[in-house]
């Protein structure tokens, strides 16, 4: 038999060694060589602090009771590790992005950081976990008390007593010690998870050990235990369906709820990778601290029957001689319970310094922020007080309950109780049209339907609640009883109040939120929560920027100390460009500062905090048109870029065209080239053949050398008429020419070209047809110049027109004030594809040298009639070639 | 800002990391639908339903569960790591 002594010499070691890892673990974290402390597997192991001394213990007791049922306790926070993608990895990515401090901080923070939710769930937790950390204080004591005492069953009370206030100012202690050491920005006690790790490993291979010991040791292995199973108590397997899935929600939206989870789970997670670890070895952490249950509780059915069941795992090995195993299971049981009431403590005096003490204590002292005062110790003295309160109350609850067997019911109790957060927490992680009126309905109304259903009846008849009105209902209405609200009678009392909580705090929820309309502030950060995935960034900051920099300075020095807050301010400036410590209070800037606050003292107060130097704790129609104005410019600022990137787009298109249009030219050019040498060579080359034969010795009859000086003197009129052509069309190009305008009409030009081109000798006959009564069009232009014209046309004509008997219509007419000249002849005219290349340099169409011309003849008519202002241009569909040349309205009009 | 659309069809490694992630939010779907067969074995606490086996199958589910999880856990985590390998190599 273990002595007392020795049993708290242990545990005092125990403590101590614990005090030894939480120390040298916040010493390396300090330093920045965290390695293991950041382990996924210390995440995992950390969240086994769902497993309470009541999971501990009781679970074997709870066994004995009713089955298999226990199971469903470990079976929804399974469900949700395992569907981690849904909602755990959201709450820890919105944890860390808005820097959330508890739980009650994230239902604020969510709602508009409003500071009502908060302190709405702060009771509701405080409420919730007294009960618990109460049960954790008994479990301990009891286990003291086994050890004390020869026969377990008969307790001590006074023992009891001394022993759960030793452990309650023992733990307030450590958790004072390590809990408030520092204002960390991020919330995080690496030394406690560190400590809370190592126990969570004790608890598993305490329970573990036992269990191995109780199937191979006391009975035959597995097969044994079916037998044991199958012969004892438990045997028939007793599943009320209700209870059976009611439990399975609850202890899922408990585990997502519970404060200290959320501390655990959220707030303490070091990186987001390690939820996809913990999502299968957190489950398989809690599959192998329920896998002996039932075998413990069945063999403790057999070696002491009629004994408390819940101690089972302490009693059973201790009747059979193991002192050693019995002393692990102890430890295993005083670390489920010290690292539950630790991390509880830790996370309810967050929540409740930040939204209780605080907003009271900044109220008190109005414009306080910037007063004079320590506000970073008020906030570490204010967590230490609560810490003190909270284990106070437990304690407290402790000795009001007498410790009796009402506080073993008391963990689904307040498993439902902090469920009823779990509406406000879903519908704002996935809803973006949950408002703040919405919550808090929801939460109001299902903390009361609890608290009268299910929390008040389980003190039986009290002060509280009569217990006439339990049998009866209140002033004898009997659809108001407590266990059968709206007479529904045949639900299990726990089955019942979650129903109806549950579903009241749903509609209210809903329906509240359906109705209202949300503040700015509220839509903001709701839509920061449902879509953090899509911007994980900051939303733009919602402040005045009129917020003075050095009164910023002073109160973030009192909260997060003077050389973290000037590291801050500093490091700010210089993003801004600026030296020294004082940063332009930008929104954006605000922004920051705020959450970097909120990291210590809650978003609801770190926002009421900045918002009184800022002298604005709401955002005001200003700030949002501010916000409003940056948009637009940023809008008009890419649409700028988006023009200016079009432009150049199209200056590049147009240096493509230029390109492409010079290629052709130099290509032209070349062509040009290369048709006058083989325009000039060919006469040269005959006029030198013949002069050769001239020059020859010899005889040459008269006729002959007539014959060849005749030739020799066409092809030099030829080169001649070339030359002039080419001449012609380059003073034409250059513009260099000089036109002589003068009165004159139409009629007398065409008469003069008509005479002009008459049929020479040997050429063929061309009829030309004219409609004098037309053509006595008065005009101002060059005569010269449109007979060159005419002459050109009609000679055109001559050579060109293949009919049988060659005819040239020249027909006139007035269009649109212009004067048209057409000159069409009853050839076949010009091919389609030809048309577009005639007025270009030595564009022939027929035989070279039939024509006689080099071809410039139309090209010259297209530059003259372009100096004398009007056209020439070819006209398709007359039966024959047709051209047209017009005369501007201005050079008729003037002569009229 | 960019108004591009969404491609219509993934690269073959996102679609597989999206799968993944669909069958990791299917899991808790069947747990919960496995967890509650129990139900349908004792509806009235017949001879059939005894707790000796109906643990065996909580425990076998569980555990068949606790695997699914590590494979699907362990194979998005390592299309995470690939991932930010190449965003990283840009």
């Amino acid at each position: 038999m273990i002595g007392i002594n020795v049993l708290v010499a242990v545990c005092l070691t125990y403590v101590a060694f614990l005090f030894a890892i939480a120390f040298v673990a916040e010493k390396r974290a300090r330093q920045g060589a965290g390695g293991w402390l950041r382990s996924p597997l210390v995440y995992t192991l950390s969240l086994s602090i769902y497993c309470t001394a009541w999971t501990f213990y009781g679970a074997v007791g709870y066994a004995v009771r009713s089955g298999l049922e226990f199971v469903t306790i470990y079976l929804g926070p399974t469900l949700v590790m395992i569907g981690w993608i849904w909602v755990v990895r959201k709450l820890v990515r919105i944890g860390r992005s808005q820097r959330i401090t508890s739980i009650a901080d994230m239902i604020s923070s969510r709602y508009g950081k409003s500071n009502l939710l908060g302190v709405i769930v702060t009771l509701l937790a405080v409420i919730g976990t007294t009960p618990y950390i109460a049960l954790q204080l008994q479990s301990v004591s009891l286990s003291f008390s086994v050890f004390s005492n020869d026969t377990p069953a008969m307790l001590n009370v006074r023992d009891l007593n001394a022993t759960a206030l030793y452990v309650a100012v023992g733990l307030a202690l450590f958790t004072v010690l390590f809990g408030t050491r520092n204002l960390d920005v991020n919330e995080r006690h690496h030394g406690v998870v560190t400590a809370i790790a190592v126990e969570a490993v004790v608890k598993l291979i305490a329970l573990l050990a036992v269990g191995i010991f109780v199937v191979w040791g006391v009975a035959g292995g597995p097969a044994d235990i079916v037998a044991r199973i199958e012969a004892s108590e438990i045997a028939e397997l007793q599943l009320a369906g209700g209870r059976w899935a009611t439990l399975i929600f609850l202890s899922a939206a408990a585990f997502l709820c519970l404060p200290r989870m959320f501390q655990v789970m959220v707030v303490e997670n070091a990186d987001e990778r390690h939820i996809a670890v913990a999502a299968w070895a957190f489950p398989l952490y809690l599959f192998l601290m329920s896998l002996f249950v039932i075998p413990i509780a069945v063999v403790g059915l057999g070696v002491l029957p009629g004994a408390n069941p819940d101690l089972y795992v302490l009693t059973v090995p201790l009747e059979l001689g193991q002192g050693k195993l019995a002393m692990l299971s102890f430890l295993g049981g005083f670390s489920s319970a010290t690292s539950m009431v630790i991390v509880a403590a830790i996370a309810l005096s967050t929540m409740v310094s930040n939204h209780i003490v605080m907003p009271i204590w900044l109220s008190a002292r109005r414009g306080g922020a910037s007063m004079s005062g320590d506000v970073r110790n008020a906030v570490i003295l204010s967590r230490r007080l609560s810490i003190a309160a909270i284990l106070a109350l437990g304690y407290a609850y402790f000795r009001f309950s007498g410790g009796g067997t009402a506080l073993a019911a008391i963990g689904l109790i307040s498993f439902a109780g902090v469920a009823q957060v779990l509406p406000a927490l879903i519908g704002g992680l996935f809803w973006r049209g949950a408002t703040r009126n919405g919550a808090a309905a929801g939460l109001v109304l299902g903390f009361a339907v609890w608290a009268y259903t299910l929390f008040l009846p389980s003190f039986g008849g009290s002060l509280l609640l009569p217990a006439s009105v339990l049998q009866d209902g209140p002033w004898g209405v009997e659809w108001l009883r407590p266990q059968a609200l709206f007479g529904v009678e045949t639900l299990d009392p726990v089955v019942h109040a979650v129903f109806w909580s549950m579903t009241l705090n749903t509609v209210a929820f809903f329906a509240v939120s359906l109705m209202g309309f949300p503040a700015p502030l509220e839509r903001l950060q709701g839509a920061q929560f449902v879509n953090v995935f899509d911007h994980s960034k900051s939303a733009p900051g919602m402040t005045r920027g009129a917020a003075e920099a050095e009164d910023l300075l002073i109160m973030s020095q009192r909260i997060l100390g003077p050389a973290e807050a000037q590291a801050m301010f500093q490091r700010a400036a210089q993003r801004q460009g600026k030296a020294g410590y004082l940063p332009d209070t930008t929104p954006e800037f605000v922004e920051t500062l705020e959450r970097e606050l909120a990291g210590s003292v809650g978003a609801a107060t770190a926002h009421a905090m900045v918002g009184q130097i800022t002298g604005g704790a709401s955002v005001s129609v200003e700030d949002l048109m501010a916000v409003a104005d940056e948009t637009a410019q940023m809008l008009e600022y890419s649409s700028q870029l988006k023009a200016k990137s079009e432009e150049l787009g199209r200056t590049a298109r147009q240096l493509r065209d230029a390109n492409e249009k010079l290629t052709a030219l130099s290509i032209q050019k070349d062509a040009f080239l290369s048709q006058i040498s083989h325009e000039l060579r060919t006469p040269m080359t005959s006029i030198r053949a013949f002069s050769e034969i001239l020059m020859a010795d010899g005889p040459m009859s008269e006729a002959d050398q007539k014959k060849f000086s005749t030739i020799i003197h066409d092809e030099a009129i030829r080169l001649t008429r070339l030359l002039d052509d080419l001449l012609d069309l380059s003073v034409l190009e250059n513009g260099q020419v000089t036109l002589n305008w003068q009165e004159t009409s139409l009629a007398a030009v065409l008469e003069r070209a008509v005479s002009a081109s008459a049929s020479g000798r040997g050429e063929r006959p061309l009829r030309i047809r004219r409609a004098p009564g037309a053509e006595d069009v008065a005009l101002v232009t060059d005569p010269d110049r449109l007979a060159q014209v005419f002459i050109n046309l009609i000679a055109n004509a001559r050579k060109y027109c293949d009919a049988a008997l060659p005819e040239l219509r020249i027909a006139v007419a007035r269009r649109d004030g212009a004067v048209v000249v057409d000159f069409i002849d009853n050839g076949s005219g010009i091919p389609a594809p030809s048309q577009g290349v005639i007025f270009e340099k030595f564009a022939r169409l027929t035989d070279q040298s039939r024509a006689g011309g080099a071809g410039l003849g139309l090209a010259i008519c297209r530059e003259i009639m372009d100096k004398l202002g009007g056209a020439i241009v070819y006209l398709p569909g007359q039966g024959g070639a047709a051209f047209r040349v017009s005369l501007p309205k201005a050079v008729a009009k003037a002569a009229e | 800002m960019s108004e591009r659309p969404a491609p219509v069809f993934l690269e073959r490694r996102s679609y597989r990391r999206r799968r993944l992630t669909d069958a990791a939010r299917l899991l808790p779907v069947v747990g919960l639908l496995l967890f509650l067969v129990p139900l349908l074995l004792a509806p009235d606490k017949t001879d059939t339903a005894r707790t000796a086996g109906t643990s065996i199958y909580v425990f076998a589910a569980w555990f068949g569960l606790i695997v699914c999880a590590f494979v699907l856990s362990r194979a998005l985590s390592r299309g995470t790591d690939a991932a930010k390998d190449r965003d990283g190599a840009e």
